[in-house]
């Protein structure tokens, strides 16, 4: 590539994405003069010195076009839905090229193989290999393997062999080629690339068995490329009529060592990635980097040891997802997530739009009418071949068979990409004489998979009613009878004395439970890292969303409130109450409270010396009822420490919390689970006004009494809404304590340090990205400010002023009407049902 | 001879009833022989010799499958004290994948057995209904495979799960309605478009694969 040849001063120090050529040389050029100027005139205020900045600086600009034509292109949902995106970039970089060509009469850009494989291609396949569906992979794995390692043999071994016999026919005329630099090329033009397959199938949404053989086919079957290209060049390099048995034994034995070795590599450091994870609870802000550089350090790694670089970074991400995933940080997790398909995307677009460009260059083309043709017949042809082939065999074991109408979509599935477009520049000139015609007919097959059957693909798969993957939203039910469905496929297996998938993955959560989470886990992430728990705080997840969004919609704040307000109970709650909680239970909880109240004090103290107490009681007033303010956290600044952390997290938790609490008390009434409803209100009625008799004469409330007076105000402001929470019942207090107090043992010990991830549990796909609701990113959450509750005791002397707040539902006392008024305007919902 | 005859001939017949082919018959047919110790019928306490099955949470329930009539499909409640070999063959014959020439109807039939086993194995008092302590029972036994998850935490799952139940069974409820259980239709509607293909089959191969691991 003539691009190649022109590297600017700054190549190995930057992320260089593009060779520089003329463009930017002969702007450079233009201003050397006035460097010299300025050099001649002792110092100057302004230099324009665009040598200094020319490499990053360009690579900067194509970022910007790339991720701006991606905005383009999501401007108009009709082009989006029936062209694949992929297909409108490289027509695009076609678009590039030309202008570049045009004002230039060079290609100064091309995509360069170093910059491929070292940088645009380990952020694809990480984010691949650490979302991936690890059970569906895994479960179809024989499957894969098969379509990976015998399908893409046969397809290099077919297509070589085939276009060296129409060769042999004088077809395609004078080409200094023989059989080998065929097999060379069928070898590298073989491999379905995993690129183009995900960025075409994600928008297809096919049923997930055939998205996983698809996709996990055209990961896998990097070893076999590999080790195909290397052995066929140096067979090439070396000369057909030395290349002996012995030679060719080794390339097998070379397969293998190439690909274990590889995956080996790639465990080990997800081994290593997990363990490093385990102890990053107090660096939690670097915490995201460790994931993306051991991952990419098993990639140099493995590229280092010339293995399987791509096998190495995806089970590097499918081994290590499970554990990292639990043991980092909610905040960090999300970083991780956001970064990776940030990446991932980022890169995908710039190969794509590159590839387009790259084909603009006059020099690389040579044309074969015949060759083209036939390479394009023959990849179709032979690939549809070995599929029925291998479906046929494979229909004899699998349990879900492969039907025919997956069987063309597998075979038309064959995309060919970035991979084989970067293994064939990479091929030497003076020893594959013919480099120039592959190179364009790698282009060519390319463009045609990738526009041709990326625009087809959709409609054929609606034409032939293939299954669709559904999305549903997961279901407890679901999951829990997965889950005993698993336990009893695996002891039928047992009892049946045979050995299958279930007795396989049986015996391996076995021993990954008693052995490895152990080592690789954190200890509070090991107790709910459970699928079904995940699940569960999901859901409640979502209706708590739900439920907020319902009050938003009405303008109700009162409807948020209530929530808030009983949680506070919760965290507050220190004094050890004496009915149905368990001892244990009430200990975590006060555990909890006192970590909050720490934390929660030294930021109230620091704002004390700046505002008076009066100023802070509004404040608190206004920020527990309303959005909570961005600026609260800005003017804290550290470059170690998020302080928005732990409001945020607290946040979250009291969402927890509170959809417990609500569902428990739905779900006490609905179910019937509680008997003794009548009484345990009775008692509390009691209690509350016992308390409030004791107490109020004092001026200074023991903690426990707010508990009791919002019990109440709860209650009352429930009461407007029988439609959403058609049973609520705040008198329900035993049961929603019993409820709360195990969801927050498991807040507990996770808080500070690291909240289980719920939303995003480990087998989901990419695209739950989003279903990311936005309010749960920091500037947007809803829930009123944590400080405002768990300062209250420990300033009694503005008690009173809360008081009628919590009070206003009851309003026996003389002394809180009294106050009332003063802070009606503050809680107007609060009225409106009084 | 006659002896032989005899014994292909009711091979012939539990083909017919169960579906098995005549080798998987034999394999399981070795296997049984081997858990009951050559004897013709199995007790609970057979099941006990089977090493693999220790680890299985839910291991009791799934024994007890075994021995329950209705599965066994011999009355509407209570559990045999043994099990013959096609009794054991009946049971095994709920796990058979769903044979590819049969037709739609056939298929959902296939369907509603399967998932009919599962709901005898959480109906433990065969009222025809899931009450919430049953289901709290089964989650508790599932959970119970992971030390940290306490009792508590597998109540409320199972409180959710049937909430959810409720919600989808009944849709909207009164304040005073009282959802009291799953009921098999309910069942069948929680299931509604689950796929179950991979999830409750085995593939009983023709060879004896422990054999030949030991």
């Amino acid at each position: 590539m003539p691009g190649r040849g022109a590297p600017g001063p700054g190549w190995g120090l930057l992320l260089v994405l593009l060779a520089l050529g003329e463009l930017p040389r002969a702007q450079g050029v233009e201003e050397k003069p006035g460097g010299a100027h300025g050099e001649s005139q002792g110092f100057q205020v302004v230099t324009f010195k665009w040598h200094h900045v020319q490499d990053p600086y360009i690579i900067a600009l194509w970022i910007l076009v790339a991720s701006l034509a991606k905005i383009g292109f999501h401007l108009s949902h009709k082009v989006t839905s029936v062209v694949p995106e992929s297909a409108l970039l490289i027509v695009l970089g076609l678009v590039l090229g030309g202008i570049v060509l045009a004002a230039d009469h060079i290609a100064s850009f091309s995509l360069t193989p170093t910059v491929f494989f070292f940088y645009l291609l380990p952020p694809i396949v990480l984010d691949a290999g650490y979302f991936m569906p690890n059970r569906l992979f895994f479960g179809n794995l024989g499957t894969i393997l098969l379509y990976a390692v015998i399908g893409t043999v046969w397809n290099a071994a077919t297509t070589g062999l085939s276009l060296y016999g129409v060769f042999r026919s004088g077809l395609m005329g004078d080409l200094n080629i023989g059989l080998l630099d065929f097999l060379l090329f069928g070898s590298l033009i073989a491999a379905v690339d995993p690129v183009a397959v995900l960025a075409v199938f994600e928008e297809v949404h096919v049923n997930e068995v055939l998205f996983i053989i698809v996709f996990g086919e055209s990961l896998l079957n990097d070893a076999v490329t590999v080790v195909l290209y290397n052995v066929f060049e140096s067979f090439v390099t070396l000369g057909g009529d030395k290349v002996t048995g012995v030679d060719c034994a080794k390339g097998i034995v070379s397969f293998f060592v190439v690909s274990l070795g590889g995956t080996l590599v790639g465990v080990v450091f997800a081994f290593l990635l997990s363990l490093v994870t385990r102890f990053t609870k107090h660096v939690r802000i670097i915490e995201p980097g460790f994931v993306f550089v051991l991952s990419y350090l098993s990639y140099l790694t493995s590229e280092m040891l010339s293995l399987s670089a791509i096998l190495a970074i995806t089970f590097c991400g499918i081994c290590c997802q499970k554990y990292v995933k639990a043991n980092i940080s909610e905040q960090s997790a999300t970083t991780v997530r956001y970064t990776m398909k940030m990446l991932a995307s980022g890169a995908e677009t710039i190969i794509f739009m590159f590839l387009g460009i790259s084909a603009v260059d006059p020099l690389i083309w040579k044309w074969n009418t015949a060759f083209v043709l036939l390479t394009l017949v023959f990849i179709s042809v032979y690939r549809a071949i070995g599929v029925v082939l291998q479906t046929w065999i494979l229909n004899r074991y699998r349990m879900v068979q492969l039907e025919i109408i997956d069987q063309v979509v597998m075979s038309y599935g064959g995309l060919r990409g970035a991979v084989a477009y970067a293994l064939v520049v990479l091929l030497d000139e003076n020893k594959v004489k013919e480099k120039n015609l592959f190179v364009s007919t790698t282009i060519i097959v390319i463009f045609f998979t990738v526009i041709f059957q990326g625009l087809t693909i959709k409609p054929l798969v609606q034409w032939l009613k293939v299954k669709r993957s559904e999305q549903r939203d997961p279901k407890l039910n679901e999951k829990l009878h997965g889950r005993a469905f698993d336990h009893i496929l695996s002891a039928i297996e047992d009892i049946s004395g045979q050995i299958g998938h279930n007795y396989l993955r049986d015996k391996w959560s076995n021993f990954d439970r008693k052995f490895l989470s152990k080592i690789l886990m954190r200890r509070s992430a090991q107790k709910s890292r459970d699928r079904i728990l995940n699940v569960f705080h999901e859901l409640n997840l979502k209706d708590a969303i739900s439920y907020v969004a319902e009050g938003e919609r009405r303008g109700s704040l009162a409807f948020i409130r209530s929530p808030s307000t009983d949680n506070m109970v919760n965290v507050d709650f220190s004094t050890p109450r004496p009915s149905t909680v368990e001892a244990s239970v009430s200990y975590l909880l006060r555990e909890n409270a006192s970590a909050v109240r720490l934390d929660m004090q030294s930021l109230e103290q620091r704002r004390q010396s700046i505002r008076d107490t009066e100023d802070m009681v509004t404040h608190h007033t206004l920020q527990q009822y309303l959005y909570k303010p961005r600026q609260e956290y800005k003017h804290l600044y550290s470059r170690h420490e998020l302080t928005a952390d732990e409001d945020e997290k607290q946040d979250k938790e009291i969402f927890h919390r509170t959809m417990r609490k609500r569902l428990e008390s739905f779900k006490s009434a609905k179910l019937g689970v509680n008997p003794h409803k009548k009484a345990a209100k009775l008692l509390k009625r009691e209690r509350v006004q016992k308390r409030r008799n004791s107490s109020i004469p004092n001026g200074k409330l023991p903690m426990v009494s707010p508990l009791h007076d919002f019990t109440i105000t709860e209650k009352d402001l429930e009461l407007p809404d029988p439609e959403e929470a058609p049973s609520y019942d705040a008198e329900e207090m035993s049961g929603g304590i019993e409820f709360l107090a195990n969801i927050t043992q498991d807040t507990a010990t996770d808080s500070p340090s690291g909240i289980d991830n719920p939303v995003f549990s480990p087998d989901e796909d990419p695209g739950i990205l989003s279903a990311v609701p936005p309010w749960l990113s920091p500037g947007e959450t809803v829930v009123p400010s944590q400080r405002a509750r768990v300062q209250i005791p420990h300033s009694p002397s503005n008690f009173h002023r809360l008081a009628p707040f919590r009070l206003s539902g009851k309003s026996v006392d003389s002394f809180l009407l009294a106050d009332g008024p003063e802070e009606q305007p503050h809680a107007p919902p609060e009225s409106t049902h009084m | 001879m006659g002896a032989t005859h005899s014994a292909s001939e009711e091979v012939r017949e539990l083909e017919g009833k169960t579906g098995f082919s005549s080798d998987q018959i034999e394999q399981l047919h070795r296997r049984f022989k081997h858990l009951s110790g050559d004897q013709p019928t199995i007790r609970k306490e057979n099941f006990n010799n089977i090493p693999d099955l220790e680890l299985n949470p839910i291991r009791s329930k799934i024994v007890r499958a075994f021995f329950d009539n209705r599965n066994l499909r011999k009355g509407p409640s209570g559990l045999a004290d043994e099990i013959n070999f096609e009794d054991f063959l009946t049971i095994m014959s709920y796990f058979r994948p769903i044979d590819t020439t049969m037709d739609e109807e056939q298929v959902q039939l296939c369907r509603k057995e399967k998932l009919r086993f599962l709901f005898h194995m959480y109906d433990s008092d065969s009222d025809g209904r899931i009450t919430l302590e049953e289901y709290r029972n089964v989650v508790e036994e599932l959970l119970s495979g992971n030390p940290h998850i306490e009792k508590e935490s597998a109540r409320s799952i199972a409180d959710g799960a049937m909430m959810e139940a409720a919600s989808v069974c009944v849709g909207r409820m009164e304040p005073d309605q009282v959802y009291e259980g799953i009921t098999f239709d309910d069942f069948l509607k929680i299931w509604q478009g689950i796929d179950i293909e991979t999830k409750m089959h085995v593939r009983f191969l023709n060879m004896e694969t422990i054999a030949l691991c030991h």
